[in-house]
């Protein structure tokens, strides 16, 4: 786990190297891989990686955009047809891809807003407040993160047939309302993000625990507060095990309508091409948005979620 | 005022307590009681038959070394090659965040909207993939039926969404190396790639550590991929279950044939697995520090 802490010293470790050179005022030879510009083959290799990286996306497009007849032509094609919109029309209605994702949205801003708003309280406590058992309480947190999600799913189940509650959403909400990789995100980013001295002085002041998250650690905590909030949402829009188990395709969200695709719900490799682009557009336009701010999230985080 | 702390931890412990904890311990009392799917209201005690059924049957030793094999063939070139882009990305780049995000979108790709894809590109009859190596000379093929190919194919899923997002990982770690470490080793002599191999490869060590710890607990899981890569009857994994991973083979048990008990044994014995993983993960990074 230490090296979750790795990144947040970055700057300070970066500015140490750049004082360490001040005394010889000696010419940067090769220094730290990053001072050194990128050559042709750098540029070259990295291409190749973003190509593939990107490929398998394209190409879904490119199917989605054709029949099926012609997917099961060799060679392939290689480029866009005309049958994009039937097709995700078809994706849309045949196998619920609308109904899934107005479920899987309003699914994944619950679980958002769930595990921003209560990991920022829990991270808040164990960064800054003294009290009985929080080390082992963290520990506890920590620890568990570890735990796959197969480990849960037999209760669960049982325990939501139980309930009446089979096939509805707030089966899939309340499960995964809290993360523990949340509440330590907060907790790492508040340690140092949250100054003692100004929780006290307005202790001083006589502000109230309310007063004083609203005011101090919600402000403190917020650039934060919306990594995590990115996070959570691509990794509830993603979450796969335990929905397929809990809903079915009279309520999907969208991995449950994807998965349904997948075992033959329809047949035609052109409509799944389309469910599968559908189901991860509003992903890949959150990328487009916020791709700077993901990848410093888990830069920052160093840890799956 | 004394109270608070535990007011702001609640809602957290609530959740996870309700959700997380306690189902973890219900498992196990579940895992000693025969639980059908059919007939949830009767459940008696089995004491550790579920257990005793799954060692003696061949389908669960079978998964487990499925899991292995596919684990290893996922999470070793996915973290070289991790390693090496990360490199790369550590160079001054034009466009830095851009090469970043890129990296990263296939991680954006559900594991269903990712294997839906695949299973495509990888269809014996007018795949992308065998088209490709046709062009080369190779025969097709049958990447859903064959041994070592459907393995492959699966760890290639795995692979494609995880590499770029552990890059950044390393790449995290590479930035908070100090420069003169660099700088005192070049002027040793040492050319980039004795840099690479006799700075950088060390300091990484803990976070190698770290992501090879996170990618095995990613592997013991493994499920969406091979359910989904074999299509209709995903949950046996292949004809000749050759890629029904300790993940499918709960599922299965569970869901598919209605034993529920008994993947309740399953996903323990995973839960036991992860705790000898982290034992021997715990001593040869003690081993390591001593070395040191």
């Amino acid at each position: 786990m230490t090296t979750s802490e790795v990144p947040l010293t970055q700057e300070k470790e970066q500015e140490k190297g750049a004082k360490g050179d001040r005394g010889f005022r000696r010419p940067r030879i090769l220094g730290a891989g990053k001072q050194l510009h990128a050559g042709p083959v750098t540029y070259a290799v990295l291409t190749i990686f973003a190509l593939v990286s990107l490929a398998p996306l394209v190409w879904t497009a490119i199917a989605a955009s054709r029949t099926d007849q012609r997917l099961a032509q060799t060679p392939p094609p290689l480029w866009f047809g005309g049958n994009l919109f039937k097709n995700l029309e078809r994706a849309w209605e045949e196998a619920s891809l609308g109904a899934a994702m107005f479920n899987t949205t309003l699914v994944a801003t619950t679980i958002t807003v769930g595990t921003v708003l209560f990991s920022t309280l829990a991270g808040f406590a164990f960064a800054k407040l003294r009290f009985k058992f929080s080390s082992t309480l963290l520990l506890l947190t920590i620890g568990t993160m570890m735990i796959p999600p197969q480990l849960a799913i037999v209760p669960l189940y049982l325990w939501m047939a139980d309930l009446g509650w089979s096939n509805q959403l707030q089966t899939v909400i309340l499960p995964t309302l809290v993360t523990a990789f949340g509440t330590f995100f907060m907790r790492q980013y508040l340690v140092q993000a949250l100054p003692t001295e100004l929780i006290e002085a307005a202790r001083v002041d006589g502000a109230s625990s309310l007063r004083i998250v609203w005011h101090v650690v919600f402000p403190a905590a917020r650039p934060a507060m919306a990594v995590l909030g990115l996070l959570t949402f691509v990794f509830a829009w993603n979450d796969f095990l335990w929905p397929i188990i809990a809903l079915n395709q009279d309520n999907p969200t969208v991995q449950v309508a994807l998965n349904s695709l997948g075992t033959g719900y329809v047949p035609d490799q052109s409509v799944i091409m389309a469910g599968a682009l559908l189901g991860t557009l509003p992903l890949l336009i959150a990328f487009l948005l916020f791709g700077k701010q993901i990848v410093g999230g888990i830069m920052q985080g160093a840890i799956k979620g | 005022m004394k109270a608070s702390p535990y007011a702001f931890i609640s809602p957290f412990f609530i959740f996870f307590g309700a959700f997380s904890l306690v189902p973890l311990l219900y498992t196990a009392w579940y895992s000693l009681h025969n639980v059908q799917l059919a007939d949830l209201d009767n459940q008696t005690w089995a004491g550790l038959d579920n257990y005793q059924n799954l060692f003696s049957s061949d389908f669960f030793w079978n998964s487990l070394w499925v899991t292995l094999l596919i684990g290893v063939i996922s999470t070793v070139p996915q973290l070289i090659m991790a390693i090496g882009l990360a490199h790369l990305l550590n160079y001054k780049l034009r466009g830095s965040t851009v090469w970043r995000v890129v990296m990263l979108t296939p991680y954006a790709t559900s594991v269903a909207a990712a294997t839906l894809v695949f299973v495509l590109l990888y269809s014996w009859d007018g795949g992308m993939i065998n088209w490709l190596l046709d062009f080369v000379g190779v025969d097709p093929i049958n990447w859903r039926e064959s041994d070592w190919g459907s393995k492959f194919a699966v760890s290639t899923i795995v692979i494609w969404r995880w590499t770029g997002y552990n890059a950044l990982i390393y790449l995290a770690a590479m930035q908070a190396i100090p420069a003169d470490l660099y700088e005192s080793a070049s002027l040793d002599g040492a050319n980039r790639w004795q840099q690479f191999r006799h700075v950088t490869v060390p300091q990484l060590r803990p976070t190698i550590l770290f992501t090879v710890v996170v990618s095995t607990i990613g592997a013991t899981q493994l499920f969406g991929e091979p359910l989904l890569f074999g299509g209709v009857s995903g949950s046996k994994g292949g004809s000749d279950h050759q890629y029904q991973t300790l993940g499918l083979y709960m599922y299965d048990q569970g869901w598919v044939i209605g034993n529920l008990g008994k993947a309740s044994a399953i996903a323990w014995s995973m839960f036991l697995i992860l705790l000898l993983i982290a034992v021997i993960n715990l001593l040869v990074s003690r081993r390591l520090r001593k070395s040191q």
